[in-house]
């Protein structure tokens, strides 16, 4: 007999087997999932969920298909949430302080009440990651938000109502294109294949019958 | 945590481990490898594929959950829907959320074109945002697109149309510096120079990478430049067959609401199906690393239209998907681990392959490592083999695993394996389409004048087998290429009136054929509430 648990999704009972993810258990209960499901390996974000063990007072929160169910969990999934993603010209800003007090300045209310942090899903630096915004200090905001998948748990808990996902793809993309060095090598390459240097290379291998392609293919060289 | 019989395997790991890290295991030569992949290689397992009865591909082979679909009717021979109650008219309808429907549609938007994104969950919610590895181009002094194409070409068996390779290859480095650009985060070193690794199957070192959130990274930024540009999109909207015109065009797609079930009309003077690939339909009973949309639904609408398949018969089992815990089965484990020096290795600690094979016959050699030679670990699931992660600490460094793949790092720890100290179990799992609908060098099919496809629902472009690092590429480049060609198209095609008798002739043609499956397609969800397992 398979171990069996007892979970609560929107506060209804099911009996199901214990080592089943929250998501795959929502399914075994019989849901047919549209909302609050996504890539289900833990890289887009789509199944934030909040939870709590019965009996305890601490409020969790987590991705439904990374996280193992337990016995007496009430779960709510979050089937979407307002986070307020402001526009911009990536080709017109630059990566001044400047430019995050436009875009969202409410990170300056923060209060440091380190709730983001707690709600992260990835085990992020949260907090962290939005004072480095403040000071303008992009590069770090983006190597420290780096691994957000996007999920929202954060900005459910913030009082000073930031969309810290936001916060962080800016300071990524800021980060990007023109913050980090520029990559000599691809610049050169891109201007190589644009005047036509490899044009000729290609036909001739494009050209060759299948019995010398296996040859070259079969010798080549490889780069330690 | 590992069982006690699984420790007692990592023992025999760990003791040859000192052995291993000095040698390199020899390459397969081309005879082992073909006479591994007919033995050992799903797609030549007869019994699990069928044969096509009617429609451009009829007589050819595709798995057969995939033949299922094809030989279902539409939901449109029921459920009748008022074409001339137009909700959306615009010049380029993309279907499809991911990558490639992104990329055309920040490029349809840059040349003018009314663009606009349909997308059965929402935009993101796609096999790009969960590419780990990352993407080829060959832009290093040692390197060149030629030397991409014979790579790409040899690892595909020689298949790949050589129109689109070249495309691929040459426009590789554009593609990188447009993300670049565009503000992607690229694993690159104080001076600029991009770091870059092998996968499976490359000869010069061209894998860049963001991390091992290498599509995420792409996706992320590609989706919030979709949204600063304001080019709508229509989430949890699923297209459920395109609508044509008296000319033989496409004129739009029926959408389906996924929320409400109600019916949309969009008509679009082009329309650029990007929907992806097939993972979700479990081929041959396997777990796959593909997001939850994943089912053909492209494939499908454009085979109803008449648009014909290129190479349906062929998919890609990545070969280190997590064989253990149950939770992640099948979950992906990117290649990279082995880029960066993880062997693969049996019960017993003998690495019994090298580990940068191309995927095809890394995976085949899994199996046959578990099957025939029962040299797998066993599991609750079935069994697997070592990748021995510790290895990458020892020839990087301390710290080399959760500076350049902490995805798998974090994934691993959820279930108190720390990777770092410990191997993992891997088996393959269904991961990518390696065909679909062809296409000629611009983009469009060759049935349909104004439709085109880009992504992984294309057929051709790798050949009978991709690269890692080439699909994140062809995303990418044929993408932006269908949202460029679609918009100038957009301007010279005069619709007629919209119709949807394909759909009806489609009908005639399976009732001809003898053909039914009481089911209808495209399947747009797996079905995975018990219940509708239990019918299944």
């Amino acid at each position: 007999m398979e171990n069996m648990v007892n979970v609560y999704f929107f506060g209804k009972k099911y009996s199901v087997p214990g080592d089943l993810t929250i998501m795959t258990a929502m399914e075994y209960a019989g849901y047919t999932l549209k909302r609050g499901c996504g890539c289900r390996h833990g890289f887009c974000g789509a199944c934030a969920t909040i939870y709590r063990i019965k009996g305890k007072n601490e409020l969790k929160t987590c991705l439904a298909c990374q996280t193992q169910v337990e016995e007496g969990m009430y779960v709510a999934s979050i089937p979407f949430f307002p986070t307020d993603k402001r526009t911009y010209e990536i080709n017109e800003i630059r990566p001044t302080q400047q430019i995050m007090m436009e875009l969202y300045p409410e990170i300056y209310s923060c209060i440091g009440c380190n709730a983001c942090t707690k709600a992260c899903t990835q085990n992020l630096n949260v907090m962290q990651y939005i004072a480095y915004a403040q000071r303008g200090e992009f590069e770090k905001c983006a190597e420290e938000s780096f691994d957000c998948v996007g999920c929202g748990c954060c900005s459910v808990r913030c009082p000073a109502e930031i969309s810290h996902p936001m916060v962080g793809l800016l300071a990524r993309r800021l980060t990007g294109k023109y913050i980090a060095p520029e990559s000599e090598h691809l610049n050169t390459r891109v201007e190589e294949i644009h005047r036509g240097a490899y044009d000729d290379l290609i036909e001739q291998i494009m050209e060759k019958p299948i019995t010398e392609m296996q040859e070259l293919y079969n010798n080549r060289e490889i780069e330690k | 945590m590992f069982t006690p019989e699984m420790m007692e395997s990592v023992k025999k790991v760990e003791a040859t481990r000192d052995m291993r890290m000095g040698m390199e295991p020899r390459r397969m030569t081309a005879e082992e490898k073909d006479t591994l992949l007919k033995e050992f290689h799903p797609d030549y397992r007869q019994e699990a594929f069928e044969e096509i009865k009617i429609g451009p591909n009829k007589g050819q082979k595709a798995p057969a959950e995939l033949v299922h679909l094809l030989h279902s009717n539409s939901r449109l021979l029921q459920d009748k829907v008022d074409l001339n109650k137009v909700d959306y008219d615009v010049d380029v309808l993309i279907i499809g959320g991911g990558g490639a429907g992104a990329s055309a549609a920040i490029e349809a938007h840059e040349a003018g074109a009314k663009a606009m994104i349909v997308t059965k969950l929402r935009i993101g919610d796609a096999n790009t945002m969960m590419a780990e590895g990352g993407i080829q181009a060959a832009d290093k002094e040692n390197d060149s697109p030629v030397q991409h194409y014979l790579d790409a070409f040899g690892g595909g068996h020689f298949a790949a149309r050589p129109e689109l390779l070249r495309r691929l290859v040459m426009e590789a480095p554009d593609a990188i510096q447009w993300l670049n650009k565009l503000g992607v985060m690229f694993d690159k070193d104080e001076e600029g120079r991009m770091v870059t690794t092998h996968g499976g199957g490359t000869s010069r070192k061209r894998m860049h990478a963001c991390k091992d959130y290498s599509g995420a990274e792409i996706m992320r930024t590609l989706r919030d430049e979709v949204l600063n540009r304001k080019i709508p999109v229509v989430e949890f909207t699923s297209a459920v067959e395109l609508i044509m015109d008296e000319k033989g065009q496409a004129a739009g797609a029926v959408l389906l609401n996924m929320e409400t079930d109600d019916y949309l009309v969009a008509r679009a003077k082009t329309v650029i199906i990007a929907t992806g690939g097939a993972g979700r339909m479990h081929y041959q009973g396997f777990p796959t690393s593909n997001h939850y949309g994943a089912t053909a639904d492209g494939l499908i609408l454009g085979y109803r239209a008449g648009a014909p398949l290129l190479y349906q018969d062929t998919i890609q089992y990545h070969p280190t998907g997590v064989a253990y815990p149950s939770q992640i089965f099948g979950a992906l484990v990117t290649e990279k681990v082995r880029s960066l020096g993880a062997m693969l290795v049996n019960k017993d600690g003998e690495a019994f392959m090298h580990p940068l094979e191309t995927r095809d016959v890394a995976a085949a050699s899994i199996i046959r490592e578990c099957k025939a030679r029962d040299k797998g670990v066993t599991t609750p699931l079935g069994s697997g083999v070592w990748l021995d992660t510790p290895m990458i600490e020892r020839i990087g460094g301390e710290g080399t695993i959760e500076k350049r793949i902490p995805a798998m790092l974090r994934m691993y720890m959820n279930y108190g394996i720390d990777m770092r100290k410990l191997p993992i179990l891997v088996y393959p799992t269904l991961h990518y389409q390696n065909g679909g609908l062809e296409i000629g060098g611009e983009g469009f099919t060759k049935a349909i004048s104004n439709l085109l496809v880009a992504g992984e629902a294309v057929g051709g472009i790798h050949g009978r087998n991709r690269l890692m690092g080439n699909s994140l590429l062809d995303i990418i480049v044929f993408g932006r290429n269908a949202g460029k060609a679609a918009a100038a198209k957009a301007r010279e095609v005069t619709l007629g009136t919209m119709n949807l008798d394909h759909v009806e002739k489609y009908a005639e043609e399976l009732d001809a054929a003898g053909v039914t499956t009481g089911d209808v397609s495209p399947l747009l969800l797996p079905k995975y509430a018990r219940h509708e397992r239990e019918e299944a």
